[in-house]
Parts: C-alpha cells; sequence; structure tokens
C-alpha cells in the first residue's frame, strides 16, 4: 500500500474560497453569486478583490439561479454559493430549465453537502444530491476529496464550458492530494494500485478508503484505490480496466445507495463487464444532528465499514 | 391573563437561561434570534394559544402554531418544555446524537409540539395556511399561528403565500415576522432590503399590526389584540420589531450572533444576566 501522509487538515469548503479567488484573478469574466452564506462558503477573498463582481441576492435561492443563468447570456462565467441542499433540490426546476436544458455555463457550487455538515440536522445534511445533479442531461458532477483537489477543481471548472455541479463539506479533513495538481474533469486518479478488490471513492471518502487500504493491507488483502472525483463523466475506462483485474468492487460515499456514485459504477459494469459490487453509502435514511465523527460511525461510512464490505465482496467472487 | 407580566418575565429569563446553556452545550446552533423571540414565545405558549399538551399531530379544536424560521429551535424547545409538552432534561440533548431535539424542528423524531419540519427557509407560511385551510373545511374555528425571520422573507415563497392567503380569506391566520434587522451576512437593509413591509403586505391584502417583541406587555396586548381582528374576511401580519440576542448584552444588536456558541467565559456573563426563575434543566 502506497503510503499518504498530512502535514494538515483543511475543509473542502476553503479549497472551494482559494479556487474562486485564483480563477477570478485570471478570468475578469468569472463572477460570483450567494444567498447569504458568504462566510460559510468562503467567498471572502474574492469579494474582497473583486466587489464589482460579486451578487450578494439575500436568502433567494431560486433567485441565484435564475439570474445566474442570465449573466451567462453577456458572457459571464457565474459560481453561485450556498449549501448543499439549497444548492439542488430547493431549486431543481430553476437549474433543469435554465441551467442544463438551456446550456448555460453555470457552476454550481455547493457547500456542507452529506451527513458531515454535522448538528444542523437533517433539514440541511442533502444525501441525495449527486443523484438530483447527475440525472440532469448534460450536467457536469464533481466532489473532490481534499481540500488541494476541491482549489484545483474550481479552478478548473472555469475553464470548462457548460454547466457544472461542484459538491463540496464543512469538515477539516486531511490534505494528502498534490497541491499544484492538474485537475482533469472526468479523470479518475489511481490513488493505490492493486490487485484483490477495486475500492471506489469519492469526496471525504477518499481518505477513509485510503485508510481501509492500510488495515487491509495489514490482513493481507491487496486493494486497488480509485478517486472518482468526476461522477459524472464517469470515467469508464479506468474503472473497467481496474475491475477487469480484481474481479469485485466497493464504492464509497457520503451519499444515499439509492441513485449516487455506487449505482453509476452499478449501470456501467452491469452492461459491460457484471462484477460483484458492495455499497458504502448511507441506506435510504436522513441523517440527524450529532458531530461529523459522530454521524459517519453511525451511518456505517468509516474505514472499518469500507474493510467489512471488501471482505464481503471478496466472498463474493467466483 | 393567565399570569401577571411579572410571572411571564420571570419564565422568558429562564427561557433564556436555557438557550445559552443548550447553545453552549454543543457549541452550535442560533441564539441570536432565540433570545430576541423568547419574550413572543412565552407570551404565545403561555397566554395567548388555546392549546393541549397532550399532544396530537391534528390538534382538533386547538390553536396551532408553526415555526418557519426553524434555526431558532432552542427557544421553541425550551418553551414547549417549560409548558408541559416534555421533561426539560431533555434539553440537554439539545443536537446531539439520537436526541429528539434536532438541530432543526423535525416530525421524524415524534417531539411532541412540533407538526412540520423546518429549517430549509421560507416554506413556514404555506404550511400554516394549509393547516387554516384544513380547519376551516373541518370546520374547527380555532386559530393558526405563525413566526417567520425578516430575512427569510427574501424567499419568493413567502410572497407566492402571502398572495394567496388574503385572496382565499384565510382570516385565522396570524403570521408574525421577527423583525430584528439581522440575518447572516449582516443588517437585513444591507442584504437585500425589505423596505416598507408593512405597505407591502398591506398591498397584498393582509391587516398588518406593528408590536413591540421585547417588551412582555406590549407583545400580549398585540397578539390579543390580533385574536379580535381575526374571522374579518383578511390574514393578520404581526410585525414584531425585536432585538436580536436579546437579555444578553453583548450579544445584542448584531448579526454575529446569529448563529455563534458563547465559549465558557460568554456563558457565565450572560447567565449573570439572566436570573434563574424556574429551575436550569
Ligand atoms: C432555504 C435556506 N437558505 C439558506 C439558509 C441558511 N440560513 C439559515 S438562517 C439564515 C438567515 C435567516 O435570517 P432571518 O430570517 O432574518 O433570521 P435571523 O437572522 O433573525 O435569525 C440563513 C441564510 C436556510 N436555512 N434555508
Amino acid at each position: 500500500m502506497k503510503k499518504y501522509t498530512y502535514t494538515e487538515k483543511k475543509d473542502t469548503r476553503s479549497g472551494f474560497g482559494a479556487g474562486l479567488h485564483e480563477a477570478g484573478k485570471k478570468n475578469e469574466n468569472v463572477v460570483a453569486l450567494c444567498a447569504d452564506l458568504v462566510g460559510s462558503l468562503k467567498m471572502d477573498a474574492f469579494i474582497k478583490d473583486f466587489p464589482e463582481r460579486f451578487t450578494q441576492v439575500g436568502i433567494a435561492e431560486a433567485n441565484m439561479i435564475g439570474i445566474a443563468a442570465g449573466m451567462t447570456i453577456g458572457g459571464k462565467i457565474p459560481f453561485t454559493g450556498t449549501f448543499a441542499n439549497f444548492s439542488t433540490g430547493r431549486v431543481y426546476d430553476q437549474i433543469r430549465q435554465s441551467v442544463a436544458y438551456s446550456n448555460k455555463n453555470v457552476k454550481i457550487c455547493a457547500s456542507h453537502a452529506g451527513l458531515t455538515l454535522g448538528e444542523d440536522g437533517a433539514t440541511h445534511q442533502i444525501l441525495e444530491d449527486i443523484g438530483l445533479m447527475k440525472m440532469l442531461p448534460g450536467m457536469v458532477v464533481i466532489n473532490p476529496c481534499d481540500y488541494n483537489q476541491t482549489k484545483a477543481a474550481t479552478m478548473a471548472i472555469a475553464e470548462y464550458e457548460g454547466p457544472v455541479y461542484l459538491r463540496f463539506g464543512r469538515p477539516v479533513i486531511p490534505v494528502f492530494t498534490d497541491p499544484d495538481q492538474k485537475f482533469e474533469i472526468g479523470k479518475a486518479w489511481m490513488v493505490n494500485e492493486g490487485t484483490d478488490v477495486t475500492i471506489i471513492a469519492t469526496g471525504h471518502m477518499v481518505w477513509k478508503a485510503i485508510e481501509a487500504g492500510e488495515k487491509l493491507a495489514e490482513l493481507g488483502i491487496d486493494a486497488e484505490i480509485i478517486n472518482i472525483h468526476t461522477i459524472k463523466p464517469l470515467d469508464d475506462e479506468a474503472i473497467l480496466k481496474s475491475v477487469k483485474k480484481t474481479g469485485c468492487v466497493v464504492t464509497c460515499e457520503e451519499h444515499n445507495k439509492f441513485g449516487g456514485l455506487g449505482e453509476s459504477v452499478a449501470r456501467l459494469l452491469t452492461t459491460e463487464l457484471p462484477t460483484p459490487q458492495e455499497f458504502v453509502a448511507t441506506n435510504d435514511t436522513f441523517g440527524e444532528s450529532g458531530t461529523p465523527d459522530q454521524l459517519m460511525s453511525k451511518y456505517g461510512l468509516d474505514a472499518v465499514n469500507i474493510v467489512e464490505a471488501v471482505q464481503k465482496v471478496i466472498g463474493r467472487k467466483k | 391573563m393567565k399570569h401577571t407580566i411579572k410571572e411571564l418575565e420571570d419564565i422568558a429569563s429562564q427561557i433564556r437561561r436555557d438557550i445559552v446553556r443548550m447553545v453552549h452545550g454543543c457549541q452550535s446552533g442560533h441564539p441570536g434570534a432565540s433570545l430576541g423571540c423568547a419574550d413572543f414565545f412565552t407570551a404565545l405558549y403561555f397566554e395567548v394559544l388555546n392549546h393541549k399538551t397532550d399532544f396530537t399531530m391534528e390538534g382538533a379544536g386547538e390553536d396551532l402554531f408553526f415555526l418557519s424560521n426553524g434555526h431558532i429551535s432552542p427557544v421553541w424547545y425550551s418553551t414547549l418544555a417549560h409548558a408541559g409538552y416534555f421533561d426539560k432534561s431533555e434539553l440537554a440533548t439539545f443536537r446531539k446524537l439520537d436526541s429528539r431535539l434536532q438541530g432543526h424542528p423535525t416530525t421524524h423524531e415524534h417531539l411532541p409540539g412540533i407538526r412540520i419540519a423546518s429549517g430549509s427557509l421560507g416554506q413556514g407560511l404555506s404550511v400554516a395556511i394549509g393547516a387554516a385551510l384544513a380547519k376551516k373545511l373541518n370546520g374547527d374555528k380555532s386559530l393558526i399561528f405563525a413566526l417567520l425571520g425578516d430575512g427569510e422573507l427574501q424567499e419568493g415563497q413567502n410572497w407566492e403565500a402571502a398572495m394567496f392567503a388574503p385572496f382565499n380569506k384565510v382570516d385565522h391566520l396570524i403570521a408574525s415576522v421577527d423583525y430584528n434587522g439581522q440575518q447572516i451576512d449582516g443588517p437585513t437593509s444591507k442584504v437585500l432590503a425589505l423596505d416598507d413591509l408593512q405597505a407591502k403586505f398591506e398591498a397584498f391584502g393582509w391587516h398588518v399590526i406593528n408590536t413591540d417583541g421585547n417588551d412582555m406587555k406590549a407583545i400580549v396586548e398585540g397578539l390579543h389584540y390580533a385574536k379580535t381582528l381575526t374571522g374579518k374576511g383578511k390574514p393578520i401580519l404581526n410585525l414584531m420589531s425585536t432585538q436580536m440576542g436579546a437579555g444578553v448584552d453583548y450579544m445584542m444588536g448584531t448579526h454575529k450572533w446569529h448563529g455563534t456558541a458563547p465559549n465558557d467565559e460568554q456563558l457565565a456573563a450572560a447567565l449573570a444576566q439572566l436570573p434563574e426563575t424556574l429551575g436550569d434543566y
């Protein structure tokens, strides 16, 4: 197992804030909008340097999506910022009609996704957003795994033409990817090469997959770990290549197993290469209040759950 | 009056203590507007609302209350506990794992007193209108009360509801606005000004009254007066001016305490200003 270490922990939303600031410096068409959550979205640096390119819309997310769609018509590249729940479910038809169907260059940037939002509880913890967004034709869906990857992804989507959903989170987690990485939309990152099982992870679950990989190595299991940061378009080639070698797969996401990354992988494999698969994901449930760590453990999203899923799926190999 | 103004003020003081202790206990949550609305909740549950504490979802024959700005759950939970809906010891579980006292109110955990989830802003007025329509269909003459945040009024759904209620003569509905002039990113006047709310609601066909939400006598009288206006063809809007953080000097008059928990020292300073009247949980 390749060794991954970290010297600091940071939140992925801060990676977004830093990436937005950089994108703003590079391209004067980059504009930002926020619905009364500037601090939570870490937009302060952008606002400080480009006040005239920032729009505070108030607590009015539907209006924000519509305004963003309109701004693209004048050649702007709008980044909207609010919590993941209010970025997706709250404004689904506005996104569907004015952004996705109209193919507008809006970047929907969503913080506090998943259970790790913590104490605010289920009203704010969306576990359905990947599904909602990946179902929209033409929508790119990205869920980066740490501060550096989120920063790089934010800069990359500014250069991509078309609607994007960028999902990130609230808690501080290890920073373990390269600070100077080039982010390629739709291209999987090989975290660790192995032969016994393919672990496919996205977002906050990537570090947990690495922890699981270390535990598995102690048990004599050689896990291949792939980071799928772009859930749509999915890197079919990387997944098929790995699964051909290992013969079984575990998908890991901080999301409902209905409609998430796991189902995208299952769809690919059923049509191309039927393979035993286990899902580490929430199981058709809402979340609740608690600390992020407590919730990840209660809802089965820890490294131990990945280890168990791997043992199970290896047992299912013919 | 069921209580003297002094008795009501004592209840509000205990509720304020509970709020800061609850938010401190989990180091998260929203003390600012919870404190600002403590007098309103006390007046409503201990003086105005015709309600039973042996809770049923339907609440037939009872007045019902809906909280649209669900983030001020601490003030509601403490009020419900002191009113007898559940034991006040449960307040210690606020925002903790496996609690019925979720960060935002929920029916999912079956906490007595809660009839709908809120937290995602801007949805409560529609729900209150729906409950009011159902009461009318059931021949139930009871009233529906709702509370909305002022920043929350930036959500467009409120204005769909504001248009619907007068047109459909939903006249047994008393909606109050927590008019504290603050939201997360700053004063409402700087984020997206509400300007003349009274004129806006009147133009939609509401009967608007103004009250001081941090003066117990004024809020009790205002809500009683609002009741006399029901049944006259118009919904009633109570524009209730409050101070965010009311009762804790260092939290007052700023958005900074919208959603920040006090540390140990700040907790002590807050509690020193709030007499313990009914016993801490
Ligand atoms: C739909 C939605 N958007 C954003 C939020 C995040 N949020 C929670 S409270 C709040 C500010 C609410 O302002 P106001 O209604 O004035 O309440 P106060 O600040 O007085 O507590 C925001 C933006 C939310 N809960 N729901």
